[in-house]
């Protein structure tokens, strides 16, 4: 990438410690995203994706110990002052959630929580920021906009409320988009809707969209380029049509032959066997060789290092050849 | 292998249903009146054959859970009838089989795996405990639950005493598995059962159900939202909406020819794998419909491309597309008054 990118990652580590017990749930992720990409976060639960999402706008709770490096846009995010933090959220960076009914106040109207963003950020008078509200109503495409404006939330059908947290989201045109496995309590027929509507925001509005899913048909819709987490480390990362074409690192390569798609039926499923490692310790050697079917000894000596394997594709895994 | 319990032979369906019915009222108001009726369930009917698996796909509101707790009568019909194997359920005196009689063939599991077993009761204790109601003694039901544990994979010796709370979501899944065998059903019911699993976790999961299927002599009734999964374990498939059944066959026929623009657009909004392959539009508009308030004659029509006036003036019958492949749309009846009607199969959406 020749460009500065607009979010990079160093070296991010993210441990939640009470007084029983440390878990380290984000280990060592680089990572980097350009101006208009948009990147998933492949992972299962646990992996540290949704973490990894918080961490870049400082919405863990207190106790997580955040270190390394985030930089949006050019700005250090972990130097930043609460005061410099609240214009930063929304303003800049915005998040859209999984559960919009959690995500929205259910005592303002939608049209009333638009406006109090474009109101608190742009300083915008009441009445113009109610223009803009109708506006990006329109913008995510919500019929009849003018008269959702003084909807509450739970007046709306899921997809409707999924696009009003959108237009919440967009209110002050932020360059970069976080979204947290937004489709996943949709229906599939919404569920296709709201993809691609986000399709086409991002490339009119130009936007860098982060977005963590730990489906992989959705990936396939919406991704640019793949990085799949497992363990808390990025193993695998990739221009989504290689990856999905097949995988390099042995895990997802399990997750995508275990995952039922076209017509399976009479099959036995691959699977993976066992289950994903405790976090209670930083693993010191590849976190999936326990699961692996072409572990070896070699597996347990470290941490194996990221291999560029040509094509602007990297594994973390030692099997692979540099290419 | 024949069940010993088996009377109407392989012909006769396991479980019949007609004009299954079941409406939820929403009281409001000062005196708590009735103000509006959820019609969740509204006249469905269809057979459960023996030693199949039924998949019913459909979107949330369209009455599958309703429908699958009907079917252990967790929750009374408003209307409509079940026939289990001949004998009418619920009704011993006309020679059919009691309640407590059909609920030990019949038996489900739930998609919260946490929420469906006792936090306080080690796993052995859950699943032996429907035995021991039914009189099993206290060492032979410990032993079936402890085969059973093994049957789903969990090595007794490591698993029995552990509570819910110490096991992954996927073990805990297996056991409700094993616990909803352990009184030796004929028909399991399964709502929904790997959609809080993880990928790897539920292609596991769905191999055990395969492989306890043929070695229990099973018949399943598999509840699901992803079609990919009902399409991996369905013999025939069963699609509804708001409440009603839209399309009924073999699950090549539903997959390969699906005849309602419904079951089109569902399967049409399945993500594609192959980035190459994008979808530019999406297959349908809007959200499904509150099931409050219905709309009259064809439900599907306020989202349907394809909808006539006919549509809301009259609700389509089930036509006969073969192979017992059945689609409720005035498209598939010849002389509905659609424009299109009888070329359902043509119909390019």
């Amino acid at each position: 990438m020749s460009a500065a990118p607009l979010m990079k990652l160093t070296d991010l580590s993210v441990t939640f410690g009470t007084r029983d017990r440390t878990v380290h749930a984000v280990n060592g992720v680089n990572m980097e995203l350009a101006e208009g990409e948009v990147l998933c976060i492949l992972g299962e639960s646990g992996s540290g994706k949704s973490v990894t999402l918080r961490a870049l706008m400082r919405l863990l709770p207190k106790f997580a110990r955040v270190t390394g490096g985030i930089e949006v846009a050019g700005q250090n995010v972990l130097a930043m002052s609460d005061r410099r933090m609240a214009d930063f959220r929304g303003g800049e960076v915005a998040m859209i959630f999984q559960e919009p009914m959690t995500a929205l106040d259910p005592v303002f109207t939608v049209g009333r929580q638009i406006a109090e963003v474009v109101q608190r950020h742009e300083g915008a008078s009441r009445s113009a920021a109610m223009a803009r509200a109708l506006e990006l109503l329109e913008l995510v495409q919500i019929p009849s906009a003018r008269r959702r404006l003084d909807a509450y939330p739970h007046e709306l059908s899921g997809g409707l409320r999924q696009r009003a947290m959108i237009a919440v989201a967009l209110a002050c045109r932020p360059k970069l988009l976080l979204a947290d496995e937004p489709t996943t309590a949709l229906d599939a027929t919404v569920q296709i809707q709201v993809l691609l509507l986000l399709r086409e925001l991002q490339q009119k509005l130009g936007m860098g969209v982060i977005f963590v899913t730990h489906d992989l048909g959705v990936a396939g819709e919406i991704a640019d380029r793949v990085a799949v987490m497992y363990a808390g480390r990025v193993v695998e990362e990739g221009p989504v049509g290689s990856f999905m074409a097949g995988p390099l690192h042995p895990y997802p390569r399990g997750l995508l032959n275990s995952t039922v798609h076209g017509n399976m039926r009479g099959k036995v499923l691959t699977t993976i066997p066992g289950a994903p490692p405790s976090l209670s310790s930083v693993p010191t050697s590849c976190s999936f060789s326990p699961r692996c079917a072409m572990a070896e000894a070699a597996c347990e000596a470290g941490v194996p290092a990221m291999v560029e394997a040509g094509g602007g594709r990297r594994a973390r895994c030692i099997k692979i050849a540099a290419g | 292998m024949e069940s010993k319990n088996d009377r109407g032979g392989p012909a006769q369906p396991l479980l019949a249903l007609r004009g299954l019915t079941k409406h939820f009222p929403i009281k409001g108001g000062l005196f708590g009146n009735t103000v509006a009726t959820v019609r969740a369930v509204d006249g469905v009917s269809f057979e459960v054959m023996k030693g199949e698996t039924l998949g019913i796909v459909g979107e949330s509101g369209c009455g599958k859970s309703t429908t699958a707790r009907l079917l252990v009568q967790l929750l009374g019909l408003d209307a409509g009838s079940m026939v289990f194997d001949g004998e009418a359920v619920g009704e011993p005196r006309a020679s059919g089989i009691s309640l407590r009689n059909y609920r030990r063939q019949v038996q489900m599991v739930f998609q919260d795996s946490y929420a469906s077993l006792n936090p306080r009761l080690p796993v052995e204790d859950s699943i032996a405990f429907a035995p021991k109601v039914h009189g099993v003694g206290e060492r032979e039901a410990s032993e079936r639950a402890r085969d059973l544990l093994a049957a789903v994979g969990l090595a007794p010796a490591q698993f029995a005493r552990r509570y819910p709370h110490e096991l992954s979501g996927g073990q805990r899944q297996r056991v409700n598995i094993a616990r909803a065998l352990a009184l030796q059903p004929r028909l399991v019911i399964l709502d929904e059962p790997v959609s809080a699993l993880d990928k790897s976790v539920e292609a596991q999961v769905l191999n055990l159900l395969v492989d306890l299927k043929a070695k229990f002599n099973l018949t399943f009734v598999f509840i699901s939202h992803d079609l990919n999964v009902v399409q991996f374990i369905s013999d025939r498939v069963l699609v509804m909406y708001l409440g009603e059944v839209v399309e009924i066959g073999p699950v090549e026929a539903i997959y390969d020819r699906p005849a309602h623009p419904y079951t089109r657009a569902l399967l049409a909004s399945r993500p594609s794998m192959d980035p190459a392959k994008r979808r530019t539009v999406p297959p349908l508009v809007g959200d499904p419909p509150n099931p409050v308030n219905p709309p009259s004659g064809c439900r599907f029509r306020t989202r349907c491309g394809f909808a006539e006036d006919v549509c809301a003036a009259r609700k389509p019958v089930a036509a006969d597309l073969g192979d017992g492949h059945l689609a409720a749309c005035h498209m598939a009846t010849p002389d509905s008054g659609h424009s299109k009607a009888g070329a359902i199969l043509e119909v390019v959406v």
